[in-house]
């Protein structure tokens, strides 16, 4: 039986011919960009509120820091506890063009010791969890350049 | 500049891992601050509970279950919930009673029974929740949070983790000498760096533990305060309450983005800088004016930004600040002279209430061995989840 693959939250990430790419939105009046996506109302307090359409992420950023997880974080978090926990790092990243700094985990084989500020980054597909059914998709940022 | 309120009485629950209710701790806080007022529960007019989410409702819904513990007398009740700027709402609803005149003396509590390990988002499947969010997408506890601060000082401060590591030898020693703390033992260096790391560069004991506690104060009027004979009490001068300005560029827990500065330009002060310079413009005070500082010290190298955003020094030169010592007891300006979260472990609603029984008994002169020698002013500054900024500052 083939698993389906699933996005973990809906509307954050596309992976369509274009390549894997994060979403936000951007306001049409003040351009403004929203991660994760803000389809309500602009949130900048100047700006009387525009049309808020999808928008792709830059694919490319720069660390801003990034850290790990040495012990299993609590649900809703899934884990297996069966398994012994491998630690995964954690980086947030400036976006250049969008003004603002994007959290992700880093690919599986990144630890910290690869990391530095400023390190050019790129968002990739990645896989948060698995289950009988379904595989769980989310972005993972990975050092730029390097093949998984 | 706004009216001033009398701190009457302050009283704590010692901090640990009791395994009661919370209510109970709340309730032997407040019974501690009434004595130290010198005043009956039935004296009070009003009472103001800092809610824990512990059991359900928030702290099944926290000061009617204190004044139920209390013994019912009728008094007003507000209950409030900011996440650990809890105890400063709490204050600050208690002062804004006081000076408009709804009531003449409050009694305001907090308590927490913390549960073992991280803390978790409340149960359920929650999608439109962003705390549920960083859980469920990233595994983003709050020490991964303290530990992108720490590398991102290390990256751009100079920083280094022998710096971290001196502020958990500086409020170990402190806790040491402060009854109410969990953990009363110094801790060298080399204790620090041998302990496990958590969230990389940080380590088990550069990172707050969840406690047990409850804390509570009794607030007046100034007018009753000398009707009281209370001549020349600890007086609250400030409450900073702000909230972030747009666009916050500062990546804070719970978030998984900051927001796009690409439409406004962002302003160059931080939200926790804001938080404090609210609360000297309130007070007419500067941080030239500080006799001692609480610091919400989640983790070590988070004490070093709250010294810069605090303004006892410039930008960057939070290290070099506790290098010279001059955030430790008989430096210019200690800092966590309590022994800090690093000595008591966070019991979040009470936690913002403790800081100012802290500055309390700094004041009146009645810190024992951790006297800070002449206090006269004291500032406490806090942050609770979502964007709550939390200062008080509290004369004598």
């Amino acid at each position: 039986m083939s698993r389906t693959r699933t996005p973990v939250v809906d509307g954050w990430f596309a992976d369509d011919g274009d390549g894997f790419r994060l979403l936000g939105t951007r306001c049409a009046a003040c351009s403004s960009v929203f991660f994760p996506r803000e389809d309500a109302h602009c949130r900048n307090p100047r700006c009387p509120g525009g049309d808020l359409e999808e928008v792709p992420l830059s694919r490319h950023g720069r660390v801003w820091s990034y850290t790990d997880s040495r012990y299993r974080p609590p649900s809703p978090y899934v884990t297996d506890p069966e398994l012994p926990w491998e630690p995964y790092a954690l980086i947030a990243v400036e976006l250049e063009s969008e003004r603002m700094v994007v959290l992700g985990q880093a690919a599986p084989g990144v630890t910290v010791a690869d990391l530095t500020v400023g390190m050019e980054v790129e968002v990739v597909a990645g896989v948060l969890h698995e289950d009988a059914e379904t595989i769980w998709t989310t972005w993972h940022w990975r050092p730029a350049g390097v093949r998984a | 500049m706004t009216g001033e309120v009398a701190v009457l009485g302050a009283g704590m629950h010692p901090w640990g891992k009791w395994g009661r209710s919370f209510v109970e701790y709340g309730a032997a806080a407040a019974r501690a601050a009434l004595a130290d007022a010198g005043l009956e529960w039935r004296d009070i007019g009003s009472v103001v509970g800092a809610d824990t989410v512990r059991g359900g409702y928030p702290g099944y819904v926290a000061g009617a279950t204190f004044a139920k513990a209390l013994g019912w007398q009728g008094a007003r009740v507000a209950s409030v919930y900011a996440a650990c700027a809890s105890g400063a709402q709490a204050v600050n609803t208690a002062r804004a009673q006081i000076l408009s005149g709804l009531a003449d003396v409050v009694l305001v509590v907090g308590a927490d029974a913390a549960p073992k390990g991280f803390f978790r988002p409340a149960g359920g499947d929650r999608p439109d929740d962003p705390d549920w969010l960083r859980f469920r997408v990233l595994g983003a506890t709050n020490p991964t949070y303290f530990g992108l601060y720490a590398r991102r000082r290390m990256a751009v401060r100079g920083d280094t983790v022998e710096d971290f590591a001196q502020v958990k030898v500086k409020n170990s020693a402190l806790g040491a000498l402060n009854p109410n703390a969990r953990y009363r033992k110094r801790v060298t260096a080399e204790e620090v760096a041998a302990s496990a790391v958590v969230a990389d560069p940080l380590r088990l004991l550069d990172i707050c533990a969840t406690s047990d506690g409850g804390a509570a104060l009794v607030l007046s009027s100034m007018e009753f305060a000398r009707r009281h004979g209370a001549g020349r009490p600890v007086r609250i001068r400030a409450v900073s309450t702000v909230t972030p300005r747009y666009p916050n560029t500062v990546l804070d827990l719970p978030d998984i983005a900051t927001d796009s500065a690409v439409a406004a330009e962002p302003v160059s002060e931080t939200f926790r800088a804001s938080i404090a310079r609210a609360a000297y413009e309130e007070a007419g005070l500067g941080p030239e004016d500080l006799s001692l500082a609480e610091v919400y010290d989640l983790s070590t190298a988070l004490e070093l930004q709250w010294y810069e955003d605090l303004g006892l020094c410039g930008q960057g030169e939070g290290a070099k600040l506790l290098r010279e010592g001059a955030t430790a007891l008989g430096g210019q300006i200690p800092v966590n002279v309590s022994g800090g979260l690093a000595s008591f472990g966070e019991a979040v609603p009470a936690q913002a209430i403790a800081q100012v029984c802290e500055l309390t008994w700094q004041l009146r002169q009645e810190a024992g061995e951790r006297q800070v020698a002449g206090a006269r002013v004291g500032i406490t500054a806090n942050q609770g989840l979502f964007g709550h900024g939390s200062a008080v500052i509290a004369v004598r």
